[in-house]
């Protein structure tokens, strides 16, 4: 296997994981807020999070780089202030992985909040528990299913990811070329058998994870 | 492990509240004061407002207005704006279905309730209620009548300021609803406080309740000594009677 296959396959890894990591922790605060509190945008804000699995990639992709330039007040404020420009670099596909994967975390893990009989939550709350140790000790730990759907889901949706990349990223090795990335531009090149590698590689994570989701909806809960 | 206590707890209460019932909006509109530290069975037809009264003395429903205090402390107040939220009240509030905690065991079901860490406190709780051998097992592998007496042992452990059971054993069949009034009785003497309980099971009304308050649409129509109440025997016409 040569260096392109390996960073190429590394750097999807590492995208896809930290999408992964930066949506869990932004992930159950709005998801719960979305699961138990009721306020009159609510309909808004879930149509927002939910617009990237209705919307062309590429219309956010758009979006992101207008946002992301150096004329706009936002990129230029970060130029200032931490000298980073988003547009073709890591920092800005992450960005864009994060916002198009947000409703592939939430929905989930807002499934398997509302799915938890009231009961569970109220009865913590007359034994004296706070909402947050309600959180911790009862609901999560009869939500498992859900979460680990939630994580299976993100990341598997992050490998796949194409538009929004190629409109941010472009194609840079080892900065924003992710393995779709690689395929499309080794198919473009008449090089059938790396794009057969990574197409390959890619169909195997997808099936595991989809296996694991799978699996996942014949087990109610896990106890420990 | 019962509280000693030489008083009796008092319980006010004089709240309205709007509530949607089966057969449309009516108000829930309870003024009443409770002075012994007596086991009262809340009695009534269904959307008469029994469950919705728990809710609002364990802080789980918010009434529109009125006031309600225990012991000299404030739990409501529309107009002072005070509203001690579930926590701070302290109340022990079983459901219809228990809600026992499927990741815990019967012992951490137990031990979680508990402020201040206690597991010889655990123990006698799990002996009181038979639930040593059980100890190691999740709620979904328990019996109604198990889970009922797992619920019972955990409110306990919060030690309450006030005991509330949304119809306790109507989960049950005959036999175990006859068994587990005596489980509720003995809750009821080792806290030693108020006991709130719905039924609409009168047999069971009269072997468990001194006193019963009677609703309906949202009003108390009858509160008193049991037998004042609902009459002396627990015969099938008193049913019909109350139409319940």
């Amino acid at each position: 296997m040569n260096k392109d296959f390996i960073d190429t396959l590394t750097l999807t890894g590492k995208l896809a994981g930290s999408t992964t990591l930066i949506l869990l922790a932004i992930g159950f605060p709005l998801a719960y807020i979305l699961a138990y509190k009721r306020f009159f945008i609510k309909p808004f804000i879930e149509a927002l999070i939910s617009m990237p699995m209705v919307l062309p990639p590429t219309v956010l992709g758009f979006y992101l780089l207008v946002i992301y330039s150096p004329q706009n007040a936002f990129g230029r404020w970060l130029e200032q202030t931490f000298d980073l420009r988003l547009a073709f670099s890591f920092e800005g596909i992450l960005l864009a992985s994060v916002i198009f994967s947000l409703p592939f975390m939430i929905q989930p893990l807002q499934n398997g909040l509302i799915s938890i009989p009231k009961s569970y939550r109220e009865t913590a709350y007359t034994l004296g528990k706070s909402e947050f140790t309600t959180f911790i000790r009862v609901l999560m730990p009869n939500m498992i299913p859900s979460i680990i759907t939630a994580i299976a889901m993100t990341f598997a949706h992050c490998i796949g990811e194409f538009g929004v990349i190629i409109m941010v990223g472009g194609n840079i090795p080892n900065e924003t070329r992710v393995a779709s990335i690689a395929i499309y531009d080794e198919v473009q090149a008449m090089n059938f058998q790396a794009a057969n590698q990574y197409s390959f590689v890619l169909f195997i994570i997808s099936l595991l994870i989809l296996t694991v989701i799978f699996s996942m909806n014949g087990k109610k809960k896990i106890l420990f | 492990m019962a509280r000693k206590k030489y008083y009796s707890d008092m319980l006010k209460i004089d709240i309205k509240r709007a509530m949607l019932t089966s057969e449309g909006h009516t108000n829930l509109e309870i003024a009443t004061e409770i002075k012994s530290n007596e086991l009262l069975c809340l009695f009534g037809h269904s959307g008469a407002g029994k469950t919705t009264l728990l809710r609002i003395l364990a802080g789980l429903t918010k009434p529109d207005k009125g006031r309600i205090i225990f012991n000299n402390t404030v739990w409501f107040d529309s107009e002072k704006k005070i509203n001690l939220s579930p926590q701070q009240r302290n109340v022990g509030y079983m459901f219809q279905d228990y809600a026992l905690f499927p990741n815990m065991t019967v012992e951490h079901n137990i031990s979680f309730a508990q402020k201040i860490k206690d597991k010889k406190e655990v123990e006698k709780l799990m002996k009181l209620f038979d639930l040593d051998i059980l100890r190691n097992q999740h709620p979904e592998k328990l019996s109604g009548g198990q889970k009922q007496r797992v619920a019972l042992a955990r409110a306990l452990a919060a030690k309450p300021n006030l005991l509330l059971l949304d119809e306790p054993l109507s989960a049950l069949d005959i036999d175990m609803r006859l068994a587990l009034q005596y489980e509720i009785k003995k809750a009821h003497e080792i806290l030693n406080t108020i006991t709130l309980m719905i039924s609409h099971d009168l047999q069971e009304v009269f072997h468990l309740a001194g006193s019963v308050i009677m609703l309906r649409n949202g009003t108390i129509i009858n509160q008193g000594r049991t037998e004042e109440v609902l009459g002396k025997k627990p015969e099938k016409q008193i049913y019909n009677k109350y139409n319940v």
